[in-house]
């Protein structure tokens, strides 16, 4: 993918915005509106960039985590991605898939023989979560509604 | 936060050029499987510091769990009701270098600690996050002894009590809570990273920007509240009198898979005659996030990796980029046909380099034999952060640095090895 075309994408879709907290579900496989919700219950602020294939919106929470969300332009939030000291609330974020991934983490433990980077795995929903107390970084993805050409390496 | 491949080619292409020739503060050490000499404790050494750590199938395995653990690194830790000679040993501790804290499990846990309570008398209770999980429980006061050290009224968290069974929703939103063996398949988690509390600064103000790790908990329920560092859980090595600016962690070399093998976890970076930094590379590590940048198959993690006595096993990319295979069943390890020979490049941010060679075996064939508990090649996907997990530290003095803790190599946070 041209990455000046990205790039220059990114700084011409720049919009910053500050908008009240509204009450909308929430999030991975969600409207975009979810998006809202997202950045209303973690106090953060929003910023919107685009390129040709998604738009991102980017919150940057009160407690310093930088989260991503992934809209495809059909306004479906296809991913979600995180990094920072702490979590996000990741059930706001997964929105419906919490309760999978929660099943997933606990179906893995008594195989994965101790303790190391998450990744899960499903038809219809991949998380990957990596790091240690101080340093945390997520990834959440429904392949299935990924738009065409998207590389999962730029879902970060 | 990772640079773009065109940037990566670009630092490659010059930490290869540092490196052929002027050999950026320390060199490329390959640093490949030499057994370190036996730590000794010299006659007349003011404190014991030598604590034996054993990497085994951990106290989950056999019935009613049976999860035997594969590079985990066990000790055993000494604790005592505050003040008095009411103590107790649990054994079965994971030694964990990404962490920073004690936390016990109330099943292993006979003796009766004092709860922590804030000013109004309200117990403090702690929701910490781990990767995939949270353990929460309440904050209690021990004097903790290891070797020949001390940490007098440690604030360590106990998990899995009945004490305060409604887990607050923002706690349980972070992830499914590990409350027992079978869950954390560990009696305790022994944090000796490079932070001196588990959460620090953050916990300390009030309002949204604190991350709601400490609740208050009186009978009317659980709400966030602030703890002051030092009430906050604590690095028991921050804590010792002496040798408290970090630790460094000797394991032999490991060949293949084998069913157990003991090293040492030494107290104090420099303090005594058995802890000296000697010709170990200091890679200095970002004070915010513990973690240092490597260089792999073209892709740099900046600012996005990390040494983990706590993960089990080296955690790097995926099988897209990496094309190593993952197992078919144990979709969090790799299973490539044959053992790849693979090499990184570390990097600190003091600007010291150097090469890491490791190895990437079968982890099917690797974990075939579920006694054999050191596992030398074992890996899997982590396309978030570089996870250098127990595996590195085989064959290798390790050296962590506590946050602001000053040493002969300067001031932590830092690795060297």
């Amino acid at each position: 993918m041209n990455r000046t075309a990205i790039m220059l994408g990114v700084l011409l879709g720049t919009i910053a915005l500050l908008i009240s907290p509204l009450s909308l579900p929430a999030s991975l496989g969600s409207d975009s509106a979810s998006v809202e919700a997202d950045r209303g219950k973690m106090e953060g602020t929003l910023q919107i960039t685009s390129n040709d294939s998604y738009a991102v919106h980017q919150i940057q929470t009160s407690t310093g985590v930088a989260v991503k969300e992934f809209v495809s332009p059909a306004g479906k939030v296809f991913a979600v991605a995180w990094q920072g000291p702490f979590h996000p609330d990741l059930h706001q974020l997964l929105g419906a898939y919490y309760d999978r991934y929660v099943q997933a983490v606990q179906a893995q433990r008594t195989k994965r023989r101790g303790h190391g980077p998450m990744v899960i795995q499903q038809p219809g929903l991949i998380v990957q979560i990596s790091g240690h107390s101080r340093s945390f970084w997520g990834r959440a993805y429904v392949p299935e509604m990924m738009p065409a050409g998207v590389h999962v390496e730029e879902l970060r | 936060m990772r640079r773009v491949r065109f940037r990566d080619s670009l630092l490659i292409f010059i930490a290869a050029a540092f490196l052929a020739t002027a050999g950026c503060g320390g060199g490329g050490s390959s640093a490949s499987a030499t057994t370190p000499t036996p730590p000794t404790n010299p006659g007349g050494s003011p404190t014991p510091n030598v604590q034996a750590i054993t990497v085994n199938t951990g106290p989950a395995a056999g019935p009613p769990t049976n999860a035997p653990y594969v590079d985990g690194a066990f000790t055993s830790v000494t604790l005592c009701v505050p003040g008095t000679t009411t103590c107790q040993t649990i054994d079965g501790i994971l030694v964990d270098t990404g962490s920073s804290g004690l936390r016990v499990l109330s099943s292993a846990l006979t003796l009766s600690l004092p709860q922590q309570a804030d000013s109004s008398g309200d117990p403090i209770v702690e929701c910490l996050p781990f990767l995939d999980s949270v353990t929460w429980g309440p904050v209690q006061t021990a004097d903790l002894t290891m070797a020949g050290e001390h940490a007098k009224s440690l604030p360590i968290q106990v998990i899995g009590t009945s004490s305060f069974p409604a887990i607050p929703s923002a706690c349980k939103n972070l992830g499914p809570p590990e409350e027992d063996l079978s869950g954390l398949a560990t009696n305790g988690i022994l944090g000796i990273g490079n932070f001196a509390q588990d959460c620090g600064a953050a916990c300390t103000v009030t309002g949204s920007s604190n991350p709601g790790l400490y609740y208050k908990c009186p009978s009317s329920g659980c709400e966030v509240t602030t703890e002051s560092i030092s009430s906050q859980v604590q690095n028991p090595v921050a804590l010792f009198a002496t040798d408290n600016n970090g630790v460094l962690i000797q394991f032999p070399a490991v060949s293949g898979a084998e069913p157990s093998v003991t090293g040492s976890l030494i107290f104090g970076i420099g303090t005594q005659s058995n802890n000296g930094l000697g010709g170990a590379t200091v890679y200095a590590a970002d004070p915010n996030t513990g973690n240092f940048t490597t260089v792999f198959k073209g892709v740099t993690y900046q600012d996005d990796a990390f040494l983990d006595t706590g993960s089990n096993g080296f955690y790097f990319l995926d099988s897209s980029i990496t094309g190593i295979p993952t197992c078919t069943n144990f979709t969090f390890w790799y299973c490539p046909a044959n053992t790849l020979n693979l090499s990184a490049v570390n990097q600190g941010t003091n600007g010291a380099m150097g090469t890491v060679k490791f190895s990437i075996g079968n982890a099917d064939t690797l974990t075939a034999n579920v006694n054999d508990a050191a596992v030398s090649a074992l890996g899997g996907p982590s396309p978030g952060l570089f996870d250098w997990g127990l595996p590195f530290f085989f064959g290798r003095s390790v050296y962590v640095a506590i946050e602001g803790r000053s040493t002969p190599g300067g001031s932590g946070p830092y690795y060297a090895y």
